[in-house]
C-alpha cells in the first residue's frame, strides 16, 4: 500500500450505470485529508449514488475508487475489512439496528473486533454517548422510542465507535428542526476539530453547507463540475451553480460563510 | 507498547506505539489481540499501584479515546500526579472527567420469575383473544356495510386478493395434492389388497380427500403462503406509517384492508379446496391404476356412489371458515407489529403458526359437529 496521506479519497474516471441509465460519466474527485467536503447537486444527480460508490455499496461500471490508497475493488479481504474499520457512516435515517438497544448498537462494532473486554467496551460506549450529548439514562432504550434528533446523534456515536479517520454523512441535518440542526452542525464541527476527522457529506441544506464545509464538490451533468472552497465554487459561471447558490434562499444563508480553520 | 525507565522516585512509564483502536486490535483474529490487551491492562494496573510512578504520554505514536480509556481505568478514574501530556492528548482526558457513572443495568434474579412468566403469558393470551374478538366484530360490521351498499364496496381490493391468494396458489396446491393422493393410494391399496377389498379404495380415497385431506392441505398451504404475506404487508405498512396515512385520509383500514382480505380468502379457499380435491383424486386414481390395476372409468363411475354429496359440502364449508380464520388471524398479528425488524419476524411466524393451529382446531370442531353427516 503506497498511500502518501495527502488524499483520503481518490476517484478517477468513475462511471455508474443502472441498466442503460448513466448516472456518472467519468467523475473525478479527490478529498484532501482533514477536509470537510460537501457533495451537492440537484435531485437525482447521483450524490447518494456517489456516496454509495465511496462506501463500496455500488460497483463502478468503469474507473476506480480508492480510499486511504486502497482500491475498493481490491480482492484483499483483510485489507478491505481494515479499511472499513477506518471509516464511519451516518446514514440518512440513522439505520440503527431496531432490534438492539442504544447501548448494543454502539457496542456492536467494538464487540465485532473481539479484542476488548466488556468493561472497556462499556466505558467506551458511555464516553461516546457523552461525546454526542446523550445522557446515560437513554442507553438502554430501543431506537423506536427515540426522537429523530437523538437517533441521529446515536447513529453518529456508532459511526465514531471505532475512532475512524474518515466519516461519511448522508444528509446529516435532514429531518431535524433548525435548533437541533444547528446543534448537530456544531457537534460535527467540534468533533472534526477534536478527532482530526476527514468528513464527506451529502447535503441539500445550504445552512449546513456554509456552516461546515471547507470544500464543495458540485455534481451536475453526470460529472463533478466544480470542486474547491465555497467562495471559489460560487464564482463559477455554471447554470446549476447560479440557481443553487445564488437564489434568494442561498443569499440569506451565504452570509454565514466563514473562513474555517481546519487542522490536518 | 510500554517502556519502563527508572525515574527519580519510582518507575517512569512511557507508552509507545499506537494506542488507538487500530494499533490495539492489530493482528490476525481477535484472540491474540485480546490476550495482549489483557496483559497490557494487568501491567498498567500494577504500574499504577507502584508508588511514585511517573507517566509520560508524549512518546505514544498515536492515541485515541480507547487507548486513553485504558490508561484512565488503570489510574482508577483520575489523572495521576506525575503525568506529562501533549496538548492534543489532554483533550482526550478532558472528556473523561465529565463522564457520569454508567447506570446500573439490571436487578438480581427474581425467585418468582417462572410464576410471573405464566401470569404474563396468560394475560398476553387474553389480550390476544380480546383483540381478535374486536377485529372479528369490526369485520362483521364492515361486512354489514358492504352488504347494505355493495356498489361502494372495495371490489378492486377483493379481486386483487383473490388473484394473489387464490389464482397464484393453484400450482403449489396441485403439486402437493397430486403427490399426497399418490402416497395415500399406494399405502392404502397395499393394505386393502390383503383383504381382497381392492374396490374400496374408491370409498377410502373419496371420503378422506374430499372431507378431510383436501380442505386441511389447502388451508395449511394457504396459511403458509398468504397468511405470512398478509401479516408482513400489514406490518410493513405499520412501520412505514401507511396505516396512519390511510386513517388521516379518512379511508377506514378495516373496510379497505382487512375485510377484503377476509372475503377474498373465504371465497378463494373453498375453490382451492375443490381444485386440490380433484387433483388429489387424480393422483390416487393413477396410483390405483398402477398398483391395483383399477381402471379409471370404474373409479369415476364408483365415486358418486361411494362418497355422499354432503361430504363435498362439508369440505367447501370448511374452506369458507378456514379461509376467513386464516385471514383474520394474519391480520390480527399484522396490525400488532411494532416498528422494528425483530417484531416483524416474530409476528409473521406467530401468524403462520397460529393460523395453522386455529385451522386444525376448527377442523376438530367440524369433525365432532358433523360426525353423523355424510358417512
Amino acid at each position: 500500500m503506497t498511500w502518501n496521506g495527502e488524499y483520503v479519497i481518490e476517484i478517477e474516471g468513475l462511471w455508474t450505470k443502472f441498466g442503460e441509465f448513466v448516472v456518472h460519466r467519468g467523475v473525478d474527485l479527490k478529498v484532501r485529508t482533514g477536509e470537510i467536503l460537501a457533495l451537492v447537486g440537484g435531485s437525482g444527480s447521483g450524490k447518494t449514488t456517489l456516496l454509495r460508490q465511496m462506501l463500496g455499496l455500488e460497483t463502478p461500471h468503469q474507473g476506480s475508487v480508492a480510499i486511504f490508497g486502497e482500491r475498493l475493488d481490491s480482492s484483499d479481504r483483510v485489507a478491505l475489512q481494515a479499511l472499513r474499520n477506518r471509516w464511519g457512516v451516518l446514514f440518512q435515517e440513522g439505520a440503527l439496528y431496531s432490534a438492539l438497544p442504544v447501548f448494543d448498537n454502539i457496542a456492536l462494532p467494538l464487540r465485532e473486533l473481539k479484542c476488548f473486554d466488556e468493561d472497556l467496551i462499556r466505558a467506551i460506549v458511555m464516553q461516546k454517548l457523552t461525546m454526542v450529548g446523550i445522557e446515560p439514562r437513554h442507553a438502554f432504550k430501543m431506537p423506536s422510542d427515540l426522537s429523530g434528533g437523538m437517533v441521529k446523534r446515536i447513529a453518529l456515536a456508532r459511526a465514531l465507535a471505532l475512532e475512524p479517520e474518515l466519516v461519511f454523512l448522508d444528509e446529516p441535518t435532514a429531518g431535524l428542526d433548525p435548533d437541533r440542526s444547528d446543534s448537530f452542525v456544531a457537534l460535527i464541527r467540534e468533533l472534526h476539530r477534536e478527532l482530526h476527522l476527514t468528513v464527506v457529506m451529502v447535503t441539500h441544506d445550504l445552512d449546513t453547507l456554509f456552516e461546515l464545509a471547507t470544500c464543495v464538490a458540485v455534481l451536475a451533468d453526470q460529472k463533478v463540475i466544480a470542486i474547491g472552497p465555497v467562495r471559489e465554487v460560487i464564482a463559477k459561471p455554471h447554470p446549476f451553480i447560479k440557481t443553487f447558490f445564488l437564489g434568494e434562499r442561498a443569499q440569506r444563508a451565504i452570509e454565514v460563510i466563514r473562513d474555517y480553520p481546519f487542522v490536518v | 507498547m510500554l517502556e519502563i525507565v527508572a525515574g527519580a522516585s519510582g518507575p517512569g512509564v512511557l507508552p509507545r506505539g499506537r494506542w488507538n483502536v487500530r494499533g490495539l486490535s492489530a493482528g490476525v483474529g481477535g484472540s491474540a489481540a485480546r490476550r495482549r490487551i489483557s496483559a497490557l491492562n494487568a501491567q498498567l494496573a500494577e504500574l499504577a499501584r507502584a508508588p511514585g510512578a511517573s507517566w509520560n504520554l508524549s512518546h505514544a505514536e498515536a492515541m485515541d479515546h480507547v487507548g486513553a480509556l485504558m490508561l484512565w481505568r488503570a489510574w482508577g478514574g483520575q489523572v495521576p500526579q506525575n503525568l506529562t501530556l501533549d496538548a492534543q492528548h489532554r483533550l482526550l482526558f478532558d472528556n473523561f472527567t465529565r463522564e457520569e457513572a454508567p447506570p446500573a443495568v439490571e436487578a438480581g434474579p427474581d425467585p418468582f420469575a417462572p410464576l410471573t412468566a405464566i401470569g404474563r403469558d396468560m394475560l398476553r393470551f387474553l389480550e390476544h383473544l380480546t383483540g381478535f374478538v374486536r377485529l372479528l366484530g369490526q369485520v362483521v360490521l364492515d361486512l354489514g356495510r358492504f352488504v347494505r351498499r355493495p356498489l361502494a364496496g372495495p371490489w378492486r381490493e377483493i379481486s386483487a386478493n383473490l388473484y394473489r391468494s387464490g389464482a397464484q396458489a393453484l400450482g403449489i396446491t396441485a403439486l402437493v395434492g397430486f403427490l399426497i393422493g399418490i402416497v395415500l393410494s399406494y399405502l392404502s391399496s397395499k393394505q386393502l389388497k390383503q383383504f381382497g377389498a381392492d374396490i374400496f379404495i374408491v370409498d377410502l380415497l373419496g371420503v378422506a380427500i374430499i372431507r378431510e385431506l383436501g380442505p386441511v392441505l389447502a388451508a395449511i398451504l394457504v396459511a403458509g403462503r398468504s397468511g405470512s404475506a398478509i401479516t408482513a404487508s400489514l406490518g410493513v405498512m405499520r412501520v412505514t406509517e401507511e396505516l396512519d396515512a390511510l386513517t388521516v385520509m379518512g379511508i377506514p383500514q378495516g373496510f379497505r384492508l382487512i375485510m377484503p382480505k377476509v372475503v377474498a380468502l373465504a371465497i378463494a379457499l373453498p375453490l382451492l379446496i375443490l381444485w386440490t380435491d380433484v387433483v388429489s383424486i387424480l393422483g390416487g386414481m393413477v396410483a390405483a391404476k398402477i398398483q391395483l390395476d383399477l381402471s379409471m372409468s370404474y373409479f369415476f363411475n364408483a365415486l358418486p356412489g361411494a362418497v355422499k354429496i354432503a361430504n363435498l359440502w362439508i369440505g367447501v364449508g370448511k374452506g369458507v371458515v378456514f379461509g376467513a380464520l386464516i385471514a383474520l388471524v394474519s391480520c390480527h398479528f399484522g396490525l400488532r407489529i411494532e416498528p422494528n425488524t425483530e417484531s416483524l419476524g416474530r409476528g409473521t411466524t406467530s401468524a403462520v403458526v397460529s393460523s395453522i393451529t386455529v385451522v386444525i382446531l376448527a377442523d376438530a370442531v367440524f369433525a365432532i359437529a358433523f360426525s353423523n353427516v355424510g358417512i
